[in-house]
């Protein structure tokens, strides 16, 4: 029996997949119960996921993403539920990037543990190895994450933009001027996004949508105004809204108040997974999650503090068409 | 003659250049950053990073814009590892002025927040302390909790503090 690591260290040989574009629709994975009008949004909380310690526990994490996971596409083996996903998204065959969020440093940043458990669960699914690559901004983001950087393309590749460099020609979409990631535009057929809950000084709340800072070559061109509407713009620019078709948001900690930093004195455990494709309808939950903390420890609002994540409501509106922010249009699943 | 003393000038010169840019470099490139056991038990595990406000995004993206509307001239940051285990990070904001500083610190402070005599003043929580010297904001993290962890930031801070 292969543990994680040994997964990640299986030696199959990957291929590089240039500019492939994936035709991932929503309508596919929309919970049919519920109709095809709601986006659906699954919540898989473990209270004892932490034990004792500040480090998830690696078991129990891989049970919650498999909660998760099945709850989500309605197939009741983890293993059919990710060949769908991957089928889904057109990643048969190619390559699947596992876009982490590494920029907060070590204390809060997409955990080490969920990466390996979704590569475990894609290799399970056929995935080659060398076909899955865990990429970030650079180097030292993906080290926060407790990650190991590798481009052998034998195994699960990991490395940063920082070695994959970014597209010459300027692509833009609204108030959005950038240069994407090579990583994105020539490696990936399809990406899962792996943020982080976090407040935001700026923009409110940083999730599924602005996790895609991490793409672009200037991420600090796209901060005026609280981020908006340049995190619903970059999010619409075709690449970033054909390929990135499905999240995995670790909610497993989260700093409720001082973020996108590390602040150890505003973390706190939600201890939970929250999955989904509409990346709106994501974040409008995570922003949910972040107020009701706030609220809980008796803190002001993001709405009072003058910085709610305006870009959500944006980002759903009829020129961006990302997805849904109305909570009538959102099946809230917990799992 | 005429040749000498204008020799001496130019030695003069040339001296008294040499002692401005001596005092210039000394004022703008303080190093905060306690070398390793210079503080008991504490380790310094990385080479200082330094960034001026323009490029502060590639460390802190997110969060630079407060600290660039606050004035910030620019950052230095620097790991550290107490008795081999407990993880910590030192970053040195320098600000433009006092006030910019004292403005982060307050934005920062909350109600659970512990007074600390540290510069001209400063906040500890169980896992951080973040104090003001001058125009200089200096924040202290770790990246766990263990027992002595407070005890052993503050002795850090009080490093810090007394190279600034």
């Amino acid at each position: 029996m292969r543990n994680r690591r040994e997964f990640l260290k299986e030696a199959v040989t990957g291929a590089l997949l240039l500019g492939s574009q994936s035709k991932f629709v929503l309508a596919g994975m929309l919970d049919k119960q519920t109709g095809p009008s709601k986006s659906k949004v699954v919540i898989a909380k473990d209270p004892a996921l932490h034990g004792t310690g500040s480090q998830p526990d690696e078991k129990r994490v891989l049970d919650l993403l498999d909660r998760a996971i099945t709850s989500y596409t309605g197939h009741s083996k983890p293993v059919e539920a990710w060949k769908h996903i991957v089928l889904q998204g057109g990643g048969q065959g190619k390559v699947i990037g596992l876009k982490t969020n590494g920029l907060g440093g070590k204390g809060i940043s997409t955990h080490a543990v969920l990466v390996m458990a979704i590569s475990e669960r894609l290799q399970q699914a056929g995935v080659k190895a060398g076909n899955i690559l865990v990429w970030d901004r650079n180097a030292r983001d993906l080290e926060a994450c407790g990650l190991t950087i590798n481009t052998d393309p034998s195994r699960v590749r990991c490395y940063g933009s920082d070695v994959g460099g970014f597209e010459d020609l300027q692509e833009s979409w609204g108030a959005a001027k950038i240069k994407l990631a090579k990583i994105l535009t020539r490696e990936c057929a399809m990406v899962i996004g792996l943020p982080i809950l976090k407040d935001h000084s700026g923009a409110g709340v940083t999730f599924a949508m602005k996790n895609m800072y991490g793409v672009v070559d200037r991420p600090q061109d796209l901060h005026a105004t609280g981020c908006n509407p340049c995190v619903a713009d970059l999010n619409c620019i075709p690449t970033v809204r054909q390929k990135v078709c499905f999240t995995v948001g670790d909610a497993m900690s989260s700093v409720y108040d001082g973020g996108p930093s590390f602040h150890p004195e505003r973390i706190w455990y939600p201890n939970s997974l929250i999955v989904g494709e509409d990346r709106v309808a994501l974040d409008q939950t995570a922003w949910n999650i972040i107020e009701r903390k706030r609220a809980e420890v008796g803190m002001k609002s993001l709405d009072e503090l003058g910085r709610p994540p305006r870009y959500i409501a944006t980002a759903a509106d009829a020129a961006h068409k990302l997805g849904t922010n109305d909570p009538q249009r959102i099946n809230l699943v917990d799992a | 003659m005429i040749r000498l003393n204008k020799l001496m000038l130019a030695v003069a010169l040339v001296a008294i250049l040499a002692t401005g840019a001596s005092t210039g470099c000394k004022k703008s490139h303080i190093n905060p950053f306690p070398a390793s056991n210079a503080v008991v038990g504490w380790q310094k595990t990385s080479e200082t990073r330094s960034f001026e406000a323009k490029d502060l995004w590639q460390y802190i993206d997110g969060d630079a814009e407060q600290y660039i509307k606050a004035g910030v001239v620019s950052t230095s940051t620097s790991d550290y590892k107490y008795q081999g285990k407990l993880e910590a990070v030192v970053d040195v904001h320098t600000m433009g002025d006092a006030a910019g500083a004292q403005k982060i610190l307050d934005t920062g402070k909350t109600s659970d927040a512990a007074k600390v005599q540290l510069g001209d003043g400063g906040v500890a929580y169980a896992q951080s302390i973040v104090f003001r010297k001058g125009p200089n904001l200096v924040r202290i993290v770790a990246y766990q909790s263990a027992p002595g962890t407070p005890e052993a930031l503050a002795a850090l801070a009080h490093g810090v503090e007394s190279k600034l």
